[in-house]
């Protein structure tokens, strides 16, 4: 009897975090040049094809991928740290990231030799935007409920219906679609979408502005109206898509982008608290500092047990559920820790800033890429329940 | 994990398993299941496993003896096991011999100090001391003149005022009132009472962890054995999502304190980065004790509120395990203090060099 939980205590290895100084010399480097301003914040990764393309120049986009693709061929252990210190640094990485995240890696498992050496090539440059085409105005989390079709017409597929939420869609090159093929059947609710390649250049699209909550317009409505996509570009088996996301979900699920994103919240605690806190500050900024190393831990292993060619699926899923909670709840605790703060101290304007910028953006993220109530049942049926 | 390690890790299940069942131990009219276990354990070398073999030990490494005690922790052994351990590796780091039987250290509480006075005898007093009154000497850190002293003392030479945790067991203030050593040597550089309060965490967080992976397991068993409303509870969606929560907990703690006893394992001393390792355990595991053991009993309902079944016996511990060695409260604020010394732009480097 024992639950099949397993985090082996993983070290990121002496080349990544070697790498990772060169990624700090690069984003002081760049904030100097003025590319980018780290105290800027926005609800999303800012968009940046000047930031991008440097960053494809040292090799940090697709740095896991094939050589004959530009990839670097390094561990993902190694992509680990680019993405946290990227993130921690707040780098507008909002043209490549989904890419390289996600998109290419469906690319190579999925796409045909052509395709693969037409985008992967761009993306590691830095010149090629993904958006994730799923959730639709009837089907959130209920992914399977999705309802934009494609029916079959000469040489391809044609598409109608829309798309919601969709991050970056207006940036976006490329997105991979969650389409409807088949009615789902009696026995699987899940059959019947596939995965398609849509270039967002063809004809039959129309991107529509949302703005969020702060003001800010990062998320899309996207609608297809007789949309082709050719036959080359459906991804995987028709009506199967269900099938091909599996192991993929862990990677998504357990980088340092599901509890960093409010993480500056916490320097500027320590900065507002100053060098010798109240016995109050002291004990809430041990225990903030606490859970975020153990969470960064439960991270690097998953990601490591991936580099090892495990699928820690559950484990994935038990990180982002603990790592989006938590980033939720720094805001709320940050907030309570600096209430007694002097107003006219010289770090409070700074604090309070990024306090109300994280406060802001907490409700999304427990909601995007997979809600908290979504991931609890992930893993309760991984844990035998379902 | 080595070889030896996995031998000595299916060792200590095996026994754990015939002689330490938690369900048959609840069920026991005495205590007569405490020596069989207890000579069990001794004969298989565990009770020694951080006592080196030229010290007539098992030998085993840092890392496999936290992974017996993990081990322990799935069973909620009420037996000193960790305590003997904890003094095994005292008394070795001092290269003092280590006696047979049970034994146990102090302080276990933090800011305590017990001193050694000119005319060589020990004096001051030890509070909470685990399994004090049940063994048969003392590891102890004293001080002479400011310097750490490592100290075997036999227990009938101290004055024992009996007391227990939360789960019954042994938590004794150990008085030392002009007590002749048995055996005493310098501590090794760096080791001293804060050091011992270290390793005591880590050994607690490790037993924490495993507590909460049993009862883990125990909660999901029996969601799936338990009908109400006519199909098992597990199948409700609010309890499904009580046990992710529950798992989420065991896994940050099997997580945070996998993580401490690795860094203790390859590291060559306390340095900071393994007191970073330490803290985060002991706070963030004793948050998980506290979460994790309120969804276990939500889930088993009244039966689990029972004397008769045996979750008490791990929720209980749990709930007295945080107390020992630092709470999370106490290793919060110095973690916090150390952060907040640093500076706010030394705490990520800090943190990503784990």
């Amino acid at each position: 009897m024992s639950a099949p939980i397993h985090f082996d205590p993983i070290r990121l290895p002496p080349e990544a975090q070697a790498l990772r100084e060169e990624v700090r010399d690069f984003v002081r480097q760049e904030t100097a040049a003025g590319t980018f301003d780290p105290r800027a914040r926005s609800t999303y990764a800012g968009y940046s094809p000047e930031f991008s393309r440097k960053v494809g120049k040292q090799g940090w986009i697709g740095m896991t991928w094939p050589k004959r693709y530009g990839g670097r061929e390094r561990s993902f252990l190694e992509r680990y740290v680019v993405t946290e210190e990227f993130r921690v640094a707040n780098a507008p990485v909002g043209l490549h990231f989904t890419a390289d995240r996600q998109s290419g890696p469906i690319l190579l498992k999925y796409a045909n030799e052509a395709i693969k050496s037409d985008i992967l090539p761009r993306i590691v440059r830095g010149e090629c935007c993904f958006c994730i085409g799923m959730s639709e105005p009837g089907s959130g989390s209920d992914l399977f409920a999705a309802k934009t079709r494609a029916t079959r017409a000469k040489g391809g597929w044609q598409v109608n219906g829309t798309k919601v939420w969709t991050t970056g869609a207006q940036h976006a090159n490329y997105m991979i679609g969650l389409f409807r093929t088949s009615p789902s059947t009696k026995e699987n609710r899940r059959h019947g979408l596939t995965q398609f390649l849509v270039d967002m250049a063809a004809p039959g699209i129309k991107v529509n502005p949302i703005a969020d909550m702060s003001g800010e317009k990062h998320f899309n409505e996207v609608v297809f109206n007789d949309l082709f996509i050719p036959d080359d570009h459906v991804f995987g088996e028709v009506d199967a898509a269900w099938r091909q996301a599996t192991s993929e979900l862990a990677y998504e699920r357990s980088g340092p982008e599901r509890f960093l994103e409010t993480s500056a919240v916490l320097f500027e605690l320590v900065r507002v608290l100053g060098a010798k806190p109240d016995l109050r500050g002291a004990e809430g900024v041990g225990r903030l500092v606490a859970q975020l190393h153990a969470l960064r831990r439960m991270s690097v292993s998953v990601n490591g047990m991936l580099q090892a060619g495990k699928e820690p699926v559950l484990e994935g899923s038990i990180v982002k559920d603990l790592g989006t909670i938590w980033e939720q709840e720094l805001p709320a605790k940050a907030r309570e820790l600096a209430a007694f703060v002097d107003p006219r101290h010289a770090d409070r304007g700074a604090f309070d800033e990024v306090l109300r910028q994280a406060v802001t953006i907490a409700p999304k993220l427990t909601l995007q890429g997979g809600t908290t109530e979504v991931l609890r049942g992930i893993i309760a049926r991984g844990l035998g329940l379902r | 994990m080595t070889e030896a390690g996995n031998i000595l890790v299916d060792t200590t299940t095996r026994i754990f398993r015939d002689l330490g069942d938690p369900q048959t131990l609840n069920g026991a009219a005495d205590d007569r299941w405490r020596a069989p276990l207890w000579r069990a354990l001794e004969d298989a070398g565990l009770t020694k496993a951080w006592v080196p073999e030229s010290l007539s030990g098992a030998g085993a490494g840092v890392a496999d003896g936290f992974e017996v005690l993990r081990i322990a922790g799935t069973f909620a052994v009420a037996l000193p096991l960790a305590e003997t351990l904890l003094a095994g590796w005292l008394l070795s780091q001092a290269k003092l011999n280590v006696p047979q039987g049970m034994l146990c250290v102090a302080p276990a509480r933090d800011g305590e100090q017990l001193l050694i006075g000119a005319d060589g005898k020990l004096s001051g007093t030890a509070t909470s001391v685990p399994f004090a009154r049940d063994v048969g000497q003392l590891a102890v850190v004293a001080r002479r003149g400011g310097k750490a002293i490592v100290v075997l003392v036999e227990r009938g030479s101290c004055e024992i005022h009996a007391g227990s945790s939360i789960a019954g067991e042994p938590r004794d203030d150990v008085v030392l009132d002009g007590v002749t050593p048995l055996a005493l040597a310098d501590a090794p550089p760096g080791l001293d009472e804060d050091k011992l309060m270290a390793m005591g965490a880590a050994v607690r967080s490790v037993q924490m962890a495993g507590a909460l992976q049993s009862i883990l397991d125990r909660s999901v068993a029996y969601a799936k054995e338990r009908i109400a409303f006519e199909r098992p509870i597990g199948g409700f969606q609010a309890v499904q999502h009580n046990l992710a929560r529950l798992a989420g907990e065991a896994a940050v703690a099997l997580a945070a304190s996998g993580s401490a006893a690795d860094a203790i394992d390859k590291a060559h001393g306390f340095d900071e980065a393994v007191l970073l390792e330490i803290a985060g355990a002991k706070i963030r595991v004793g948050e998980a004790a506290e979460k994790g053991v309120a969804i276990a009993h939500q889930v088993h309902g009244a039966i689990g509120f029972s004397k008769e079944h045996v979750l008490h016996r791990y929720t209980q511990r749990l709930w007295a395990w945080r107390d020992d060695f630092g709470s999370e409260s106490a290793w919060a604020v110095r973690l916090g203090n150390a952060v907040a010394a640093k500076g706010a732009d030394a705490l990520w480097p800090m943190l990503a060099a784990r």
